[in-house]
């Protein structure tokens, strides 16, 4: 992310809009807005410098609960929206947020890209393994036997597992967290914009309507018993075999972000010239 | 000056794909405005790379021309393989004449039977003496046939293969001297006459490429798109282009991530565009609806091809603009707006850029196959001055309400990095602050605004073309204006007293416009290239038209010929 000085001590309620939020009583997402606040009045970044950007869905609600830019646009696209706000403007700040559904189903394609792009972009994704707003159907993160109207049963489909998947896509930065800590979430947050490149972070967040099972998710949550790792081969084998529960920064890789240089050397005339016969 | 020498001329080259028509139908083209004439150059060819058939059609004319003759007065055949796919496209008739090499073997049939005279000249064996590629001793044999200088020629190939190697350049250009010595030896020289004195400044420039200027000349500083024939030359020339003048392209992964980029760039304040055909339009429709619900002025450039569906990649037709016009859900106004010619891309494009950023609206380009990639030979469009930015609010005060309600609809927008302008663009309704809202009330409002923004903005002159009086009107847009125009003159020389209506802006629709347009009006004959009509039915949906209505419409990929649109005209209406 850009480094901007802090032109003065902000506090995490400088960054919260008067908007009240649809989710619901209990919902893992408000300890990630409070984590997104808070990880703002750290790095210390005007709210005007700010962009959050966010598809559809529960979570994607959150750019109007901040009081930054935002821009809360269509399913499954916010990553390309982020892209070109901050390939066209390298100057802000750009966040990216959403829910597994929106991120690894609809915009998987994206994701890839945006890994492989390695564009300056943190992207939190608020993973509930369930579509929250269309009330209830299996995401690429739910379990396979999970019951629900729409797959009776379970899908019997094994789970994406998307800390692996930015791992092999390029992503440059890999971190989970749990929205039941949130001041961890926050310095997750913190560290993910910091880092150069494009930073990934996974906040596993209940669903308490839909996945009331995952209120147990507090007791199984535990910090990553190592360091992060700059090597990606090393990264992989954490990935693939932790227990889905690790939390902590799992990889910090030291590829040079994706950022046009946006220099003047010609004139339209000088375009001009081209055709002239 | 010969007793057969012409004001134009028409030319095809023609051959297997990979076997250099296009190169060298360039090269003449390059020949033709460097001696000082006007001309254009289309492409046609099939979906394969390599080895599938491809004709580079040309016109040179003396006058400046905007599309093809109603027949060829030459064709070159470099080799026959697969010619016959696109006979239908090639008008040839007796007093023609078709060169070609008989170590190609016979001719193909559906060519033989347009009655052409037939010459052969040995092009693979004067190549292979010359070490050089039987495409340049066509160039050469052509030129000569043509009535172009040696010397401008041999110019103009020194200059396409300067930077490379100085044997290859060679080899070309005794190739080409080959081709010229033996066109005497046909017993057929059609000059054309010398070029009118040449005043101003001229342009060989594609459709594609000069919407490309156009974008830039607009303001356009950001463009993702995804690569799809027939635009991708527009997006070819912009990469560099954009580089040069501080801007950038970013190849996206696909057109859905193409039209949401260009969403996030001017959403940043920097105009931004997309480019793409049917298909990818089709792709972009969802995010199409986000730029109008968000107020974010977008440019979505559409060289049309044949459709639906894959349809025909190569070849043109006219028959996106039910999707441009409706193909959006909700109550959407937006922009269209189909450039006139191969030169109106440049202005159309820029136009649309400026109506986009100041109504903040997406505005979609409906150019096509035949406008994009045709390159032609045109005087410099004229510098036209087109006012007003977007409107942007550079301190917001407390309570900025980013979709406030404006008697003219248009809401001062703030930008991101602007204290205290902070707001959520949104797909969803929101309230003139920018907050979602599911009430009527504000759902209301919002639509209210978006669709005044656009019916209450004054579009000058530029919603169309019309010229002449009468009481007969051709009504058309797009690609099409060009023969209709050259049928328009021809009918005009025949007496008849008639008038063009050649439409810019396809929407908003513009009824008092074209009423006062029509006014004495009896009898409209519409042009269009699609099968279902849909020009005529979107006119019938929106305006009045005159009692009496002819509707001449075809599909692709057939163009039209001037001549096909003079019967109609001087047949009162009847085919």
């Amino acid at each position: 992310m850009n480094t901007v000085a802090p032109q003065a001590a902000y506090a995490a309620r400088d960054y919260k809009s008067d908007v009240k939020p649809v989710w619901c009583p209990g919902c893992g997402d408000y300890s990630v807005l409070s984590a997104f606040t808070k990880a703002f009045a750290e790095l210390g970044l005007p709210p005007e410098r700010i962009a959050v950007i966010s598809g559809i869905g529960c979570s994607s609600r959150i750019p109007a609960y901040t009081n930054t830019y935002g821009f809360h646009g269509i399913h499954g696209r916010a990553l390309a929206l982020a892209t070109g706000l901050k390939v066209a403007r390298p100057d802000l700040s750009v966040f990216v947020a959403g829910g597994d559904g929106d991120g690894f189903s609809i915009g998987g394609n994206h994701f890839l890209h945006a890994c492989r792009r390695n564009i300056d972009l943190t992207y939190v994704v608020m993973d509930n393994r369930v579509y929250g707003m269309t009330k209830g159907q299996p995401s690429p993160t739910t379990e396979p036997d999970w019951d629900s109207a729409l797959s009776p049963g379970g899908t019997g489909l094994r789970p994406f597992n998307p800390l692996v998947i930015a791992l092999a896509s390029g992503a440059n930065f890999i971190a989970r967290g749990f929205s039941g800590d949130p001041n961890a979430c926050a310095q997750l947050i913190v560290e993910a914009a910091r880092h150069p490149g494009f930073s990934f972070v996974e906040i596993m967040s209940p669903c308490v309507t839909f996945r009331p099972d995952q209120r147990n998710w507090k007791e199984m949550v535990h910090d990553a018993p190592v360091t992060a790792t700059a090597d990606a081969a090393k990264a992989a084998r954490r990935l693939m075999t932790d227990d889905g529960f690790n939390l902590g920064v799992l990889y910090k890789g030291d590829r040079a972000p994706y950022q046009p240089e946006l220099k003047e050397s010609a004139s339209i005339a000088d375009l001009e010239k081209a055709f002239q016969t | 000056m010969d007793k057969t020498s012409r004001p134009s001329i028409s030319v095809v080259l023609a051959g297997s794909g990979g076997a250099g028509v296009m190169t060298a139908g360039n090269m003449l083209l390059d020949a033709a405005a460097r001696a000082g004439y006007y001309g254009l150059m289309t492409r046609s060819s099939g979906p394969q790379i390599r080895g599938g058939e491809a004709a580079a059609l040309l016109r040179i004319s003396a006058f400046p021309v905007s599309c093809h003759d109603d027949k060829f007065d030459l064709m070159v055949a470099v080799d026959w393989e697969n010619v016959q796919r696109f006979a239908e496209e090639i008008p040839l008739d007796a007093a023609s004449l078709i060169v070609a090499d008989p170590a190609s073997g016979e001719m193909p049939q559906a060519i033989a039977a347009k009655g052409a005279r037939h010459a052969t000249v040995p092009l693979k064996d004067l190549a292979k003496k010359a070490g050089g590629r039987p495409n340049m001793v066509a160039l050469g044999l052509v030129a000569a046939l043509i009535g172009l200088p040696e010397s401008i020629v041999i110019e103009v190939i020194a200059k396409s293969l300067k930077k490379g190697d100085p044997k290859t350049l060679a080899a070309s250009e005794t190739a080409i001297r080959s081709g010229l010595a033996t066109a005497p030896t046909l017993g057929w020289r059609e000059p054309l006459i010398p070029p009118s004195a040449k005043t101003g400044t001229r342009w060989t420039i594609s459709g594609n490429h000069a919407a490309g200027l156009g974008a830039i000349k607009g303001g356009i500083r950001f463009v993702a798109a995804y690569p799809i024939t027939p635009a991708s030359e527009m997006l070819e020339w912009m990469a560099p282009a954009l580089r040069k003048v501080g801007g950038t392209l970013v190849q996206a992964e696909d057109e859905l991530a193409s039209i949401n980029m260009a969403i996030g760039g001017s959403y940043g304040g920097v105009p931004s565009l997309t480019a793409t055909s049917g298909p990818g339009l089709a792709l972009m429709s969802e995010a199409f609806g986000l730029a109008i619900a968000s107020e974010t002025p977008i440019v979505v450039v559409n060289v049309m091809r044949g459709g639906p569906s894959t349809g025909i990649p190569t070849k043109s037709e006219q028959t996106d603009l039910n999707m441009a016009v409706y193909g959006f859900h909700g109550d959407a106004p937006h922009l269209v707006v189909a450039p006139l010619s191969v030169a109106d891309c440049q202005f159309a494009t820029q136009w649309a850029v400026r109506l986009a950023e100041r109504t903040q609206a997406p505005a979609i380009v409906l150019s096509d196959q035949n406008l994009g990639q045709a390159r032609a030979i045109v005087d410099r469009p004229p510098d036209v001055a087109i006012g007003g930015g977007r409107v942007v609010e550079a301190k917001p005060g407390v309570g900025f309400a980013r979709y406030a309600v404006t008697p003219d609809g248009i809401s001062p927008m703030s930008l991101p990095g602007t204290p205290g302008g902070q707001y959520t663009a949104d797909g969803l309704e929101h309230s003139p602050r920018g907050t979602p809202s599911s009430q009527a009330k504000d759902h209301t409002a919002q639509l209210d605004k978006r669709a005044r923004k656009l019916e209450g903005f004054d579009y000058g002159d530029h919603w169309a073309e019309i010229e002449g009086d009468g009481d007969v009107a051709v009504i058309t847009w797009g690609s099409t204006t060009a023969p209709v125009k050259e049928a328009i003159a021809r009918a005009r020389a025949q007496g008849l007293r008639i008038r063009l209506i050649a439409l810019r802006l396809i929407a908003p629709t513009q009824p008092a416009k074209l009423a006062a347009a029509l006014a004495g009006v009896s009898r409209a004959l519409i042009v269009e290239q699609s099968h279902g009509a849909q020009f005529h039915k979107y006119l019938r949906a929106h305006y009045e038209l005159p009692d009496q209505v002819d509707v001449l419409a075809r599909p692709g990929p057939i163009l039209f010929k001037p001549s096909d649109i003079v019967s109609r005209l001087m047949n009162g209406g009847r085919a």
